[in-house]
């Protein structure tokens, strides 16, 4: 079995990366300026946060790779992310609904990991926290003004919610590994985080005029690596091409 | 032993290099530089950074490896410190009374800006939390109408 300790970091790392690289995606695309400079920002945001998290990895593996190496040169089996993180943006009311299930759940965990016995860990989760409180600001915000919007917004996202319910889950999906971080201190179960998630997910989507879909099945794969969605592939693709066709480059 | 420049010293030179994003104000008034100390010869200042995506956190480094060289110090180690992250109480006060000189609201316990930074009026709208860089949000005056950015508090 992996360490579950870089483990653990792969998917911290991970899944800001993703997540910022899929964002970053809107970039000159968005609706509107503003949104289109927040997106951005934030898509900055989790870069830092990976960054730390990424190199954190490194140094606790103990092979000399950098978090440029792990991001750029690891397949799509060797990603630690959920799959919600790596679906396609779709329309930016799906991307506004994946950014809020992310950050909701997101803003739990590191509120927990500020505690963690490790304090390289801790301190990672308090820098990232000031960030992150402002990501769930907004996508709260959003998801209530184009869901209490117009027939055509509540419609559009509703619909947007329906389809990215089930991807939520696999955020608070607990195996072996989280249980051995928990036992010291290191991390959360993420099973623990599930009913703060769910009483602010039950506030915002209620303010917002959704309703949250009545499922328990949650899609798998991502955060163990068993089983990627198609589209990772296609994003690590676009994403790791400089690095592959010419190793080594630098700015 | 060469005689180094004291540390009172490479504070006010620090204190002269501006923030690469906002040149108004400068690192010391950013609240960015947490220690300089000396380690034998070698002078050792510790700078964290604003936001952990900051572009503009390479370029501080080399900003200040020039002006601290520009002075004749030639052994220099920078260290990046996260923790305690960086918080905008750490700012100065001359630093908030130039950004408000420079037209952007200073960072306040409110939680929004004070006034309008143009015209001066305290009726102001949010327009988004997120602004021209990472550290900014954006307001609207609803006297003047401009929008303008205020630096916003972590
Ligand atoms: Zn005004």
């Amino acid at each position: 079995m992996r360490d579950p300790l870089f483990e653990f970091l792969l998917r911290q790392g991970d899944n800001t990366l993703i997540l910022s690289h899929r964002i970053s995606e809107w970039c000159g695309h968005a609706p509107v300026v503003e949104e289109d400079i927040a997106l951005a920002n934030i898509a900055l945001d989790l870069l830092g946060q990976t960054q730390m998290w990424l190199g954190l990895a490194g140094e606790v593996e103990g092979m000399g790779r950098s978090s440029d190496d792990l991001a750029m040169l690891r397949d799509a089996w060797d990603f630690r992310n959920a799959i919600l993180v790596e679906r396609p943006n779709g329309h930016f009311g799906q991307t506004m609904m994946r950014q809020f299930l992310f950050d909701a759940y997101h803003v739990e965990l590191l509120s927990e990991l500020v505690n963690s016995s490790d304090a390289r860990i801790a301190a990672i989760a308090a820098k990232s926290l000031k960030e992150v409180e402002y990501h769930v600001e907004r996508s709260a915000t959003t998801i209530i003004a184009l869901g209490d919007g117009t027939q055509e917004s509540h419609a559009r996202m509703q619909a947007a919610l329906d389809n990215q319910w089930t991807f939520a889950g696999e955020l608070f999906e607990t195996d072996a590994g989280d249980e051995t971080l928990n036992e010291t201190g290191i991390a959360p179960l993420p099973s623990s985080l599930r009913s703060r998630f769910d009483a602010r997910a039950k506030a915002i989507l209620g303010a917002a005029t959704l309703a949250i879909p009545e499922t328990s099945f949650a899609h798998s794969g991502g955060r163990s690596g068993k089983q990627h969605s198609e589209h990772l592939g296609h994003l690590l693709t676009q994403m790791q091409w400089l690095q592959r066709a010419y190793p080594g480059a630098t700015w | 032993m060469v005689a180094h420049p004291d540390i009172e010293t490479v504070w006010q030179w620090l204190d002269e290099v501006p923030d690469p994003e906002i040149p108004v104000i400068s690192l010391v008034d950013l609240g960015i530089v947490r220690d300089v100390a000396y380690s034998g010869n070698v002078l050792s200042v510790t700078l964290s950074p604003t936001y952990s995506g900051c572009p503009a956190t390479r370029v501080i480094e080399q900003d200040v490896r020039n002006a601290l060289g520009a002075h004749g110090v030639e052994q220099l180690v920078i260290n990046q410190q996260i923790s305690p992250p960086w918080t905008t109480d750490w700012m100065s006060e001359k630093g908030k009374t130039k950004l408000r000189e420079y037209g952007i609201a200073a960072p306040s316990a409110k939680g929004q800006p004070e006034a309008c930074p143009l015209c001066s009026a305290n009726g102001v709208s949010l327009v988004s939390q997120f602004g021209s860089t990472p550290c900014k949000a954006h307001w609207r005056c609803d006297t003047c109408h401009e929008s303008f950015d205020y630096f916003k508090c972590i």
